[in-house]
């Protein structure tokens, strides 16, 4: 057993940092430190937390400046000496204390269309290769902890492209339904124009954060960007194109954006 | 103006002065990245255009930097596809046709695009630092699209990088006395040439061409295959890009070294 230091952000975007000295055993992990405050010092600090086993994307904050899951970062990874820090997310509005308004990625979600089979199939009639089954696997892996969108500079440094950009998340969620063998509908248009995959410009932050190890630049932005050179910016495919058939562009799903003001 | 009866309060985002709370060297990075690539374009820069000690007539070593030699001035021996029948001025590369397409197969790659932007552009210098411009508007905007062009100086890249092979190949030729023969300076070449088609085979577009941009891997085992391949190399492109970027700066100044009569080539078989 140890005392340590932390600073946690209390009160909502006027708030501030407060200190305490709080006990810490060994085995620990940040949510077990932040469930102690709340029991023994300040039982109305807000978190947001739900399985404790890195499963449920709830305990998302930043610990010394880094997005992590509040439950998955262990104690034993500071010095004896180190002030903990703990905010919450910057890229969206605090209700309070730890916990985030995180609508924005909701909002985001119900923009994209949906799995698109031919609409000549019944269930049962898919039969998909493994190979192609597992591509697509590892985005489902995702736990929407939306610690990607968080980290992402271009919403994070710039919240005024928050209406023309969905995130990381969103735009693996675009590349996974384009990589789906059975999906008839075309997406890469409306990637680049309406979920604003121009803006990514790769430099892996949202890899680097992700709980889950998904290798979301390399296996679904950056394929996704070349699936849309190829609808948007290479001749020769366009030539390609128009001497042969090229499936119609599918526009975001109606009546999910807000008017504009 | 009063928000309407029943709409949620407005939320704003938390609101820190520092640039970021890290805590740990996150500025390391960048530093290194930008010492690494500075390091690269003010070396190529120079031996670019010094147009001498690219070539060594003895074993026929060609500098990756001078190939394939297209002036008047090159050496016979060293044009591949033969010398234009003009001389070419001083701070004009006897390699003009190869090494503005190399130069752009890098400056789009998808590696060193993260490289520079984050460690040159700042955009961000590393994640969750705030960068310091007021606007990002990314690769949206018109001058940024030659970025999805990348596909095109891949194809060209990949020609160069079989002349470079050939170039490889031929002092292979050229022993001390004739015939086969073995020097550092091969094994030098080897080495570079292995790591120039790490690095051109790992490419993201090359992972496109060969099976990516195919919705089911299922009907097309061959090219999951390909794509198999590819994919492996690619999660070491970053290496790759750095590895050849040594070799090439290694091969070119130890042929220069050998060219200019500083040091001799150690042979191990003829």
């Amino acid at each position: 057993m140890s005392e340590r230091v932390f600073r946690v952000w209390r009160g909502a975007d006027e708030g501030d940092l407060t200190e305490y000295r709080v006990e810490v055993n060994e085995g620990e992990v940040v949510l077990d430190v932040l469930h102690r405050l709340q029991a023994t010092q300040t039982p109305d600090l807000a978190v947001r937390w739900n399985c404790k086993a890195g499963k449920c994307g709830s305990c998302s904050v930043e610990i010394n400046g880094v997005p992590r899951l509040s439950c998955m970062t262990r104690m034993s990874v500071f010095a004896e000496d180190e002030v903990v820090t703990v905010t919450p997310m910057r890229t969206f509005p605090v209700i309070r204390d730890l916990v985030c308004d995180v609508s924005f990625n909701y909002d985001k979600a119900r923009e994209i269309p949906s799995f698109t089979p031919d609409p000549a199939t019944s269930p049962g009639d898919f039969r998909m290769a493994q190979v192609d089954v597992e591509r697509s696997q590892e985005f489902r892996k995702c736990i929407e902890c939306f610690l990607c969108n968080n980290v992402c500079h271009v919403i994070r440094d710039h919240e005024e492209n928050k209406e023309h950009f969905s995130g990381p998340r969103f735009l693996m969620r675009v590349a996974e339904l384009e990589m789906h063998p059975e999906d008839t509908a075309d997406r890469r248009a409306i990637a680049q124009d309406e979920f604003g995959l121009g803006y990514c410009n790769i430099t892996k932050c949202c890899t680097e954060v992700c709980p889950e190890g998904i290798r979301i630049t390399d296996n679904a932005l950056i394929p996704m960007k070349e699936r849309v050179a190829d609808r948007k910016y290479d001749p020769l495919v366009w030539l390609g194109s128009k001497i042969g058939v090229r499936p119609k562009d599918t526009p975001i799903v109606p009546n999910v954006r807000h008017p504009r003001e | 103006m009063t928000p309407p009866e029943g709409a949620p309060p407005a939320r704003a985002r938390i609101r820190i002065p520092e640039r970021t709370l890290r805590t740990d060297r996150w500025w390391l990075g960048p530093l290194f990245t930008t010492l690494g690539l500075a390091t690269f374009v003010v070396y190529a820069t120079l031996r670019v255009f010094q147009q001498d000690h690219y070539w060594v007539q003895e074993h026929h070593y060609l500098t990756p930097f001078y190939s394939p030699c297209l002036a008047a001035q090159c050496a016979p021996d060293a044009a591949l596809l033969g010398r234009l029948p003009v001389e070419f001025p001083p701070l004009v590369p006897y390699a003009l046709l190869s090494l503005p397409f190399l130069l752009l197969f890098r400056l789009t790659c998808y590696y060193y695009r993260k490289a520079y932007y984050r460690s040159i552009w700042q955009a961000p210098t590393a994640c969750a630092v705030r960068e310091p411009h007021r606007s990002y508007t990314g690769e949206t905007r018109p001058l940024m699209l030659p970025q999805n062009g990348h596909r095109y100086f891949f194809y060209v890249a990949f020609v160069i990088t079989l002349i470079n092979t050939w170039d490889m190949f031929v002092p292979f030729l050229h022993g001390t006395n004739g015939g086969f023969g073995v020097g550092l300076g091969n094994v030098i070449m080897l080495l570079n040439v292995l790591m120039l088609w790490g690095y051109t085979l790992s490419c993201h577009s090359c992972r496109h061409i060969m099976g990516g941009r195919l919705r089911a891997f299922g009907r097309h085992p061959v090219r999951y295959r390909l794509w198999t391949g590819v994919s492996r190399l690619n999660d070491r492109h970053m290496h790759f890009g750095w590895a050849s970027i040594a070799t090439l700066i290694a091969t070119d100044a130890y042929i220069a070294l050998v060219s200019s009569g500083v040091i001799t080539d150690p042979r191990f078989f003829n």
